[in-house]
């Protein structure tokens, strides 16, 4: 059997989870590119670089980084509004869309306001949206957001998961932390000003 | 609060919480001559259980009664017997939707009553522990030993873990709770053993002091909100959008089916450390294998030694994982066998099916012996299976 890749899409009327495909979660300072297990640092340079050559690089953030709910998600937030900074000025038409909640919402979600992890694709379709990273949305509900979005649209997936990582994302991060976010806001002003990118 | 950091502190019994690898791999263990229903009060005593509900069937119920005593004792947050085996599981739901760590047994037509729940624990996502101690489901009544209940489980999505002694028991009760509870897997467990052979005869088994704990759950890792009325999986019970006639709906329900038996597969990695592996080895280069799990397993060590004595070459693999499936490494510990036998204590042969749609050339797998309703197998069963298969190709061989 071939290794699974799991790239952007649209993949597949409903594409499998990458973990029947024999894809593993990364260790501690570890992520994923792809699939493949990477350091943690190749996962940061990546994610810059998508964020960089985007068009519409977006931040979904989720409840449990929307809501001062304990310190850590409090720094986490301010984290998160200072990575969106730095891609807004790169990039006027970054966006930041949260998802408050998982409720299956009728008759349809706001795409413009919102992203609903029941039909994720509606956001990504009505945004343009080709590069987003979700952070803050737990577990279950960012991998069916996840499979949803690579099944039928063509953005590219980022998770910046606070437990093991996403392998239904392309690029994953685990244990995210304030510190971790804002590492990988001073690796998005490094590329940009190296220019290589 | 993250339960690690919690470790060196004590609980409301006070028992010391450690590191669950030093419980599990370094704490001094005393030998003790128990049943299968006594190690559970041992491996509930040390695992921090928030609460416990049961409903009595034969042969669990004297293990649902132990649990009731550590509740008296202060082991055991709450403890009460449920209305029936439907309502215990649906209770055991509602205890861990809330965020407790939660224990439950049961037992044949216990586990069939109680069956809904199961597809519904898991995708809820509830680290619920499930001990069956397994047993007939068929009429005429049999409450003896029978594993064709653990067949009837086998797609429900639930982690399925089946022990072949009590020492392998205790350590999966409480090995169990780890990996079910970590994140990325968070699904109920079902640690299965054979009723009576296991649950009623005693059998040496080493544990480590009473006085240490492993370190409680911790439900803010869960991978869903706990107790969230207002969000799914909750609200999706009362609002289900599932109920709706729309590709959207369909395609989110599909998904969501995906993403638990991912969990599934994501347990392999924590199972492989803390059970050495989902498959023992023995021998297992021999042409001619015995493949099973439970007890089924340990009458074909006896087999395999009366063939010895005969100068016949047999190995043995054990699965101790029904669910996951040890796909990959049943295929590698086969590969050189050119038959397989599969016992079973059960008429519908649910393991031979399993190895046969797991492995290249399947004619290999002779699907038996079976014995059901409460028969033992004697290892000379076995032995005699597999002279009748290997009697039988020698004639085919010479004419």
């Amino acid at each position: 059997m071939s290794k699974y890749s799991v790239m952007k899409g649209p993949e597949a009327f409903l594409p499998p989870a990458a973990a029947c495909e024999g894809v593993v979660l990364p260790d501690p300072g570890q992520g994923l590119i792809h699939g493949e297990i990477v350091h943690e640092d190749l996962v940061m340079e990546a994610a810059a670089r998508q964020f960089l050559t985007a068009k519409v690089p977006t931040l979904f953030p989720g409840p449990l980084v929307l809501w001062n709910w304990n310190e850590n998600a409090a720094k986490k937030a301010v984290a998160i509004k200072a990575l969106y900074d730095v891609l807004k000025a790169h990039n006027p038409g970054a966006l930041h869309i949260p998802m408050p909640d998982y409720r299956p919402k009728y008759p349809k979600i706001n795409p413009a306001i919102e992203i609903n992890p029941n039909h994720p694709n509606l956001t990504i379709w009505h945004n343009k949206i080709d590069v987003c990273m979700f952070v803050g949305v737990h577990c279950h509900m960012a991998n069916l957001s996840l499979k949803i979005i690579r099944g039928g649209t063509d953005c590219y997936t980022i998770a910046m998961c606070a437990q093991a990582g996403h392998e239904d994302a392309m690029l994953t991060f685990r244990d995210a932390s304030p510190d971790k976010i804002n590492r990988l806001t001073e690796t998005v002003r490094r590329v940009k000003a190296s220019g290589d990118f | 609060m993250d339960s690690k950091s919690l470790i060196g502190t004590y609980n409301k019994k006070g028992q010391k919480i450690v590191d669950p690898d030093y419980l599990f791999f370094e704490a001094p263990r005393e030998r003790h001559f128990m049943t299968g229903s006594e190690v559970v009060r041992e491996a509930i005593k040390r695992a921090n259980v928030d609460v416990s509900i049961a409903y009595p069937i034969t042969p669990q119920s004297e293990a649902a009664a132990m649990v009731g005593d550590l509740y008296v004792e202060g082991y055991v947050g709450e403890y009460f017997r449920g209305e029936n085996e439907f309502a215990v599981m649906s209770e055991c739901a509602g205890a861990s939707f809330g965020g407790a760590r939660v224990f439950t047994t049961t037992s044949g037509p216990g586990t069939l009553r109680a069956y809904e729940n199961f597809p519904m624990w898991v995708g809820s996502r509830l680290p619920i522990m499930l001990n069956m101690m397994v047993r007939g489901v068929n009429s005429p009544l049999s409450i003896q030993p029978d594993t064709l209940e653990i067949g009837l489980i086998i797609d429900t999505g639930m982690l399925i873990w089946h022990a072949e002694s009590a020492q392998e028991f205790f350590d999966f009760l409480l090995k169990g709770f780890l990996v079910a509870e970590e994140p990325d897997v968070h699904l109920p467990i079902a640690v299965c053993i054979d009723g009576f052979f296991v649950s009623h005869t005693k059998d040496d088994v080493l544990i480590p002091s009473a006085d240490f704990v492993i370190p409680p759950y911790n439900p803010y890792r869960n991978p869903m909100p706990a107790m969230d009325m207002e969000s799914p999986p909750v609200r999706m019970m009362r609002d289900p959008f599932v109920m709706k006639s729309n590709y959207i709906s369909y395609a989110t329900q599909a998904s969501w089916q995906q993403e638990t038996r991912a969990a599934c597969e994501r347990s392999r990695k924590h199972t492989i450390r803390l059970l050495g592996g989902l498959i023992e080895e023995d021998n297992s280069d021999a042409e001619i294998l015995i493949v099973s799990s439970g007890t089924a397993v340990a009458q074909g060590r006896e087999a395999k030694r009366l063939l010895a004595e005969e100068g016949i070459k047999v190995g043995i693999v054990k699965i101790k994982t029904i669910r996951p499936f040890p796909y990959e490494e049943v295929r590698q510990a086969t590969k050189n066998a050119k038959i397989i036998f599969v016992p079973e204590f059960n008429v519908a042969g649910w393991m031979a099916r399993e190895i046969k749609s797991t492995i290249p050339d399947n004619h290999r797998v002779i699907a038996g012996p079976h014995v059901a309703g409460g028969m033992t197998m004697p290892p000379e069963v076995i032995v005699t299976e597999i002279k009748k298969v290997l009697a039988k190709k020698k004639e085919t061989v010479h004419g």
